[in-house]
């Protein structure tokens, strides 16, 4: 296997707060990755150092076997792709301009092309001309998404598998929505993108991802398979809610938390 | 109660396609109304040349005119109206595509280097010019007026620009309510540094600064086009450059970076195009409020944002509204002259006041 993201003992100490700590991470081509973590542990801190937009105090990041900080933006941008948790845009663009503003520097027609293949797989076809700013938030969520994914496809159609970043994607999401997002991604990395998702939803997480990543508190708590990361003992211990997990038939295990009442100190 | 709803969404939704015209013939109609606004602007004034003598004052052809007529046409035409409607039209278009700029630098369709005392600073930076090196450079008069001032607006624009930056964005994020108080703040200050220099400034220095404050091209000489044609076309080579930028910034400092913009770099470039378009366009006609927010804010409702379009269309809207309102201003009281910026600010202050209402909804202060 490929390595296509690497992170060697990476923190982030702004001031006084500790919100990275030592954090390693190898991430492979084709593999889907999903964060998970209570509020404030650090995964959307996290997910923007693996960007390159923010640069860690400690450790170093490699992306292709190449310090991610020595690539200048444009180059970096065609070896990833990354989806921000609220984008607000205040001008009249339409949702078709926006898409276009994924494929850079490509050519006109094969951008075209792109955009209209990713407009379709978020649903937005016929929302094209539509001006962002009148449309909902789910749905705005999604054309950043179809941006995303043109960034993602122009940068692959030059360099090979690249690496797709989303920070809470599914956020606004309704729920046909969340599972179309998810797979998406999924076909990404069977196609060999190395697909790293910040989730909240623990149960998509282990539906969809090849491993689970948790953080508590900036530090690395889990890193596992989608199967046997998370147990019952590592929610309570993390997010302080008792939880049972059960298995569907086809042997995807899913969590059905039992109580909410906090056992120890309440989570923020 | 829900149908009502139901209808105000659709109705909404309905508004939300974007139907624009193509972007050739955008620029055609502009350069038509240009070339109209200047052909009218050359027949109008305290001399009035008939259309019928133009050709022949221009030396296109020769006119049946008596030669006195014709010498005075001449004059009035190449010496006083030629040069000031072009200098009209450039000082438009610079205002207009700062404006512009500073539109997508700041995400803000609010944005204006009038409104947000980046004029001010460079005029307050002019008038300090005039009145602490007007012993030293008093004998090269010209120097003064076609080198050290527009220099020192240009300082003053940047620096204030720069503050203002500095103060408004923080980690990648840009709050439209401080950046608009901060630029009322910044103007203030300025204004009130004017103020100082008109307290301490003898007869003459305090005619030179009163220009300032209102803004008039009664002052456009030939020297002064040569120095703002260079700047027009740097900003207008500069524009196609950053326009992608500009685009995918609206997205965010942190999204532009991840889809392969260099924003610092971007930004850098935009805040010394915004500080030398203003500057530059200060030092010509003073402070002329309204034409960079106007003017965008129109064509972005009628051909859209991208910035492609709408940098190179603000300089042709800007440039024809320039000159019509210069055109107004030394004729409703000919033979005295309004200053022009009193009219752009009676006609765009209205203006503005109700895109805040139209706004009030859509954008959270």
């Amino acid at each position: 296997m490929t390595a296509i993201l690497e992170a060697e003992t990476v923190s982030l100490v702004i001031g006084s707060a500790t919100l990275v700590d030592g954090i390693d991470l190898r991430i492979n081509a084709g593999e889907m990755v999903a964060i998970v973590g209570p509020n404030g542990a650090g995964k959307s801190t996290l997910l923007r150092m693996l960007s390159g937009d923010l640069r860690p105090t400690r450790g170093q990041i490699r992306l292709k076997q190449q310090n991610i900080h020595a690539y200048p933006p444009r180059l970096l941008a065609h070896h990833r792709a990354m989806l921000s948790q609220h984008v607000n845009v205040t001008f009249p663009f339409t949702v078709e301009e926006i898409v276009h503003m994924g494929a850079g520097d490509s050519g006109r027609a094969a951008a075209q092309r792109l955009v209209d293949a990713a407009l379709t797989e978020v649903d937005l076809a016929s929302f094209a001309h539509r001006q962002l700013p009148t449309l909902s938030g789910g749905e705005q969520q999604r054309a950043h998404f179809a941006r995303v994914l043109v960034q993602l496809a122009c940068g692959e159609a030059q360099h090979g598998p690249g690496l797709l970043l989303l920070d809470e994607p599914t956020s606004s999401l309704d729920m046909r929505h969340q599972i179309d997002l998810v797979e998406t991604a999924r076909r990404r990395a069977q196609n060999g993108t190395a697909v790293v998702a910040v989730l909240h939803d623990l149960n998509l997480a282990m539906r969809f991802a090849d491993r689970i990543v948790l953080l508590h508190r900036g530090r690395l708590a889990v890193d596992g398979g989608r199967t046997d990361a998370i147990t019952a003992e590592t929610i309570r211990r993390i997010f302080e809610v008792d939880v049972t997990i059960d298995y569907t038939d086809q042997g995807v295990p899913f969590l059905l938390p039992q109580t909410m009442r906090p056992t120890g100190r309440p989570t923020a | 109660m829900t149908a009502l709803a139901d209808s105000a969404d659709r109705t909404k939704r309905r508004s939300g396609y974007a139907l624009r015209p193509p972007a050739s013939l955008t620029l055609i109609c502009l350069f038509a109304a240009l070339a109209g606004a200047a052909l009218v602007a050359l027949t109008m004034g305290a001399a009035g040349i008939p259309l019928a003598r133009l050709p022949a004052a221009l030396g296109l052809w020769a006119d049946a005119a008596p030669a006195s007529t014709l010498a005075r046409d001449q004059l009035v035409l190449w010496s006083i109206r030629i040069p000031r409607i072009a200098a009209a039209a450039m000082v438009g278009a610079l205002l207009a595509a700062s404006g512009a700029i500073m539109q997508g630098l700041f995400r803000n369709p609010l944005a204006d280097p009038a409104l947000v005392g980046v004029s001010s600073g460079g005029a307050f930076a002019a008038a300090a010019a005039i009145v602490f090196t007007d012993s030293r450079f008093g004998q090269s008069l010209l120097f003064m007026q076609n080198q050290l001032l527009p220099l020192a607006a240009f300082v003053g624009s940047l620096l204030t620009t720069i503050v203002l930056y500095s103060i408004a964005s923080r980690s990648g994020r840009t709050s439209i309510a401080i950046f608009l108080l901060a630029g009322i703040a910044i103007a203030a200050i300025a204004n009130a540094g004017l103020g100082l220099l008109v307290f301490i400034a003898d007869d003459r220095q305090l005619r030179d600064i009163t220009f300032w404050l209102l803004g008039s091209l009664s002052g456009a000489t030939w020297p002064k086009l040569a120095t703002l044609a260079p700047v027009l076309a740097l900003a207008a080579i500069a524009c196609v450059s950053i326009a992608r930028g500009l685009d995918v910034l609206v997205l965010g400092e942190a999204e532009a970076f991840h889809s392969g913009v260099d924003v610092e770099r971007l930004k850098r470039i935009s805040i010394v195009l915004v500080s030398a378009m203003t500057g530059v366009a200060v030092s010509v006609c003073g402070v002329v409020g309204f034409v960079g927010i106007v003017v965008p804010h129109l064509l972005r409702l009628v051909i859209g944002p991208a910035h492609r379009l709408l940098l190179p269309a603000s300089m042709l809207l800007g440039a024809v509204l320039m000159v019509g309102a210069d055109t107004l201003a030394r004729t409703i009281v000919a033979p005295a002259e309004m200053p022009i910026g009193v009219l752009t600010a009676a006609i765009g202050a209205p203006f503005f006041l109700g895109m805040l209402l139209r706004q009030r909804g859509l954008v959270s202060l």
